[in-house]
């Protein structure tokens, strides 16, 4: 599945299971917050990531929060 | 009504001399003058002037910016607000002064990979409008350790400088052409040709960072909302680049300055259409943004009463999807859109050439390919650095050939797909 | 009047051998004009001159693809025509991959020009259409009094090399490729012209039809998480300090993959962004920002899932063709497959 920070492009191309991320250059990424609290977001964006692997869908999907 | 006049000044050589003047129609520069006006940025260690002009066999790479020299007539009132002077006047009234034929062309050390190149004569000549023009090129080299951010911040100012101050120095020469364009208000706009379609230009200008910026009014445009401007603003330098996106489609000052968009809506304007002004409008990264700008872009043009708009790209890649976004908002609540773009499909011509699309974008005017290959032939001076063409935008490992050919894509050549429409490339399948 | 040399290549039928009975010949050559190759000399007023005709039945050049290629190369590099003529092979699948296989390699291989002409189903069109011009024909045979002479003024136009108009013109199958032209009006000048008549409901053409991408079926979901592999991937460039493999900034000509064996977190100065697109500023002080390994680690120990794969692949998507991207991506899927992987989290900028 696909995280990125422009679904609609990623629609558009075709990617079925797609996860808005945070911005083009840190798509998993907060560098305006503290360490700890960054990596609980990148770690939040897996989780709804791996959440949406194992979520059955018939047609391209962007999974909103 | 408001309205600027432009006093075109012909010029047709360069040269240097003793004193800064034009005679005839050729420009004289004095080169330690110029030079002692840029040292004064402690930034820069050296700055050196070069010269080139139309059908030279010189090569000048890696250029950063463009831009033409042009300064006001008027009291108190400067071209490039927010540059050097305070913005405490409008811009884009009274009088400006342009030397046309002559351009100040920002060049030495490498900022950022994403810079390109002008040939003076040759097939790469044929890409480029700078390849028509009295270049002054500046070659400045920045003190060790210079950041990035702030070798580029040198750069942009030095060149405003220049084109600033050579203008400055010439302005009441005798012979010029002058035209004269509306900075009228919206009542203005709408009283006398109500039946006229009216029609908004949007001017997307990247601010994404490093390297990817532009300057309203001397503001980077990164936190900014979309501003609507009178077109004669532009011509005034209110959009200042700061902008390394590929070379062949991003915009210089000079082409903001010269936009052809605004030229030919202006050519239009009273006869076929009512332009109403430009929205210029940021290009961010994150999504949310781009929802943001285009809403408030699309809310504007609303307000004005557009029923018609252009809409033209600043990059390549994710600026598609604040076009596709704009379209589909114009479109569904009915005003009519003119996408201008370039295209990147591949060496080939056979990758789709934008990154996003819409069904809705059914009148695109595309400026070329921008991935088209071709070979450059030697050239008997390079002012600048020649190794750059190994790894700027459009060249590889091995661009730089033996005998001193250059093989890369027309991606690297300034200008070349300008998605202003200045050039006349286009693509079209076969 | 100059004679065109031409080698002309039919399958078992065209060449008047017999029908699908005869299917499974061999490739043979002979030094005349066989069947239509008649009519294209008459057509083209006897300047193109038939010099060999090669003819093989539509399962052995199917069956034998390779072999069929380098015999047919073999016997026209000896004769060395100005020109290679492969059917028209109408609707006729077998014969369609055959001569746009052949096609493509003379063009390719030999520099030698080529044409054929097909209806615009034949699998043959997609193999060749990038480097050749091919007719568009329906699906009879009864056509071919009017496809040949379209064909030979073609053929004419790519060996004066003269300028060639569009597909509808010429009468050519779309081949899916732009090209670089220059216009009387500039850009902005066909802009303003093209909203004028947009606005007054005139009609105008656009330049840029939207593309129509390609659908993947979506795969089905990772059955049992807590047993399931799962990799990272990004098309950020991320890659080890140096770029070692030389993954290009813009148009990136292939895709890596790096161990991560071992590691618990991507280090400022370990790796570094190789795309040529975005700010890397971010990423190069945090590269876990494009590449999340980090939070996959902690994840892995949480038993989010059974393990993280020891290897991450990564391209740089900066203007990479989609053809090229199509291509990587297939392979990385097939990579990650046969490694035991489940499922795959990519990262995009």
């Amino acid at each position: 599945m696909l995280i990125t920070a422009i679904p609609s492009v990623a629609f558009t191309v075709g990617a079925n299971r797609i996860i808005r991320g945070v911005a083009i250059p840190y798509p998993v990424g907060a560098p305006s917050e503290e360490p700890a609290e960054e990596l609980y977001i990148r770690k939040c964006l897996l989780e709804r990531a791996l959440k949406a692997l194992a979520t059955p869908i018939s047609e391209q999907t962007i999974f909103e929060e | 009504m408001e309205t600027l006049k432009l006093r075109r000044i012909k010029v047709a050589d360069v040269q240097f001399g003793s004193v800064t003047e034009i005679q005839g129609k050729t420009l004289f520069i004095n080169k330690e003058e110029l030079i002692s006006l840029l040292l004064e940025d402690k930034q820069l260690q050296s700055v050196d002037v070069k010269l080139a002009r139309p059908g030279e066999s010189k090569r000048i790479v890696p250029v950063k910016d463009v831009i033409e020299p042009r300064t006001k007539l008027d009291e108190k009132t400067y071209t490039f607000p927010g540059f050097f002077c305070d913005p405490d006047f409008i811009s884009g009234r009274g009088t400006t002064i342009v030397l046309d034929g002559a351009a100040i062309v920002t060049s030495g050390k490498l900022v950022n990979f994403q810079e390109g190149l002008i040939d003076m004569s040759g097939k790469g000549a044929e890409y480029s409008v700078f390849s028509k023009k009295n270049n002054i090129v500046l070659l400045f080299e920045p003190v060790p350790g210079l950041g990035k951010h702030e070798h580029e911040r040198s750069v942009r100012n030095g060149g405003v400088k220049a084109a600033r101050f050579i203008a400055e120095a010439v302005k009441n020469f005798g012979e010029y052409e002058e035209a004269e364009y509306p900075a009228a208000t919206l009542l203005e706009l709408l009283g006398s040709n109500a039946a006229l379609p009216k029609v908004v230009y949007i001017c997307q200008t990247i601010a994404q960072g490093l390297l990817h910026d532009n300057y309203f009014y001397g503001l980077n445009a990164q936190g900014c909302l979309p501003v609507l401007m009178n077109p004669t603003e532009l011509m005034d330098g209110a959009v200042v680049s700061g902008n390394c996106a590929a070379p062949c489609h991003k915009h210089t000052t000079y082409h903001h300055q010269n936009n052809p968009i605004i030229e030919d809506l202006l050519s239009e304007h009273e006869k076929k259409i009512t332009f109403l002004g430009v929205i210029v409008a940021p290009v961010r990264t994150a999504f949310v943004e781009k929802e943001r700008i285009c809403n408030q872009v699309f809310k504007i043009a609303q307000m004005i009463g557009a029923e018609g708009a252009i809409v033209s790209e600043d990059g390549g890649g994710n600026p598609e999807a604040d076009l596709m976004m704009l379209t589909r908002l114009f479109e569904k609540n009915g005003i009519k859109t003119v996408l201008v773009t370039d295209e990147y499909a591949g060496s080939d011509g056979a990758s789709a050439g934008l990154a996003d699309v819409t069904p809705e974008a059914d009148a695109v005017v595309t400026n070329g390919n921008g991935n088209e290959r071709v070979i450059l032939p030697p050239m008997d001076e390079v002012i600048g650095h020649i190794e750059c063409v190994d790894v700027i935008t459009g060249g590889h490992s091995g661009s730089l050939l033996p005998d001193g050919s250059v093989a890369m894509e027309i991606a690297g050549i300034m200008g070349s797909t300008n998605e202003l429409g200045t050039e006349n490339l286009t693509t079209w399948a076969i | 009047m100059t004679k065109i040399r031409v080698v002309h290549y039919m399958n078992q039928f065209f060449g008047q051998i017999g029908g699908e009975d005869k299917a499974g010949i061999p490739p043979f050559a002979t030094n005349d004009p066989v069947g239509i190759g008649n009519v294209f000399q008459l057509a083209s007023n006897n300047r193109y001159v038939i010099v060999k005709t090669i003819i093989c039945g539509d399962n052995y050049a199917a069956e034998n693809l390779e072999e069929v290629k380098a015999k047919v190369l073999e016997w026209i590099k000896e004769e060395n025509p100005d020109l290679f003529i492969a059917g028209p092979a109408f609707a006729a699948g077998r014969y369609g991959t055959s001569c746009g296989t052949l096609c493509q390699a003379v063009i390719t291989e030999l520099g030698i020009p080529a044409i054929s002409a097909m209806h615009p189903v034949n699998p043959g069109v997609d193999i060749a259409k990038k480097d050749m011009f091919i007719v568009e024909t329906g699906d009879s045979a009864r056509e071919i009094s009017s496809v040949v002479p379209k064909m030979i003024r073609l053929a004419d136009k790519v060996l004066n090399k003269e300028p060639i108009g569009g597909p509808e013109e010429e009468g050519y199958i779309p081949r899916g490729i732009r090209i670089n032209v220059r216009k009387a009006k500039r850009g902005s000048r066909r802009a303003v012209d093209m909203l004028v008549k947009k606005m007054n409901n005139e009609s105008f053409t656009t330049e840029l039809p939207m593309p129509v991408f390609d659908t993947v079926p979506p795969a089905p979901p990772v059955s049992d998480m807590s047993d399931a592999i799962i990799a990272i991937g990004t098309e950020g460039g991320i890659v080890p300090r140096g770029n070692p493999d030389r993954i290009e900034a813009h148009n990136a000509s292939k895709w890596c993959h790096y161990s991560i064996e071992g590691i618990e977190s991507l280090k400022k100065g370990d790796y570094e962004v190789a795309h040529g697109g975005y700010d890397p500023v971010p990423a190069n002080e945090n590269p876990n920002r494009v590449l999340p390994l980090d939070a996959a680690r902690v994840l892995e120990k949480e038993k989010a899932f059974a393990r993280l794969h020891n290897e991450y692949p990564v391209t740089v998507g900066n203007v990479t063709a989609v053809k090229s991207a199509e291509r990587y991506g297939k392979e990385m899927g097939e990579m990650l497959m046969s490694q035991g992987v489940q499922g795959v989290i990519l990262t995009s900028t």
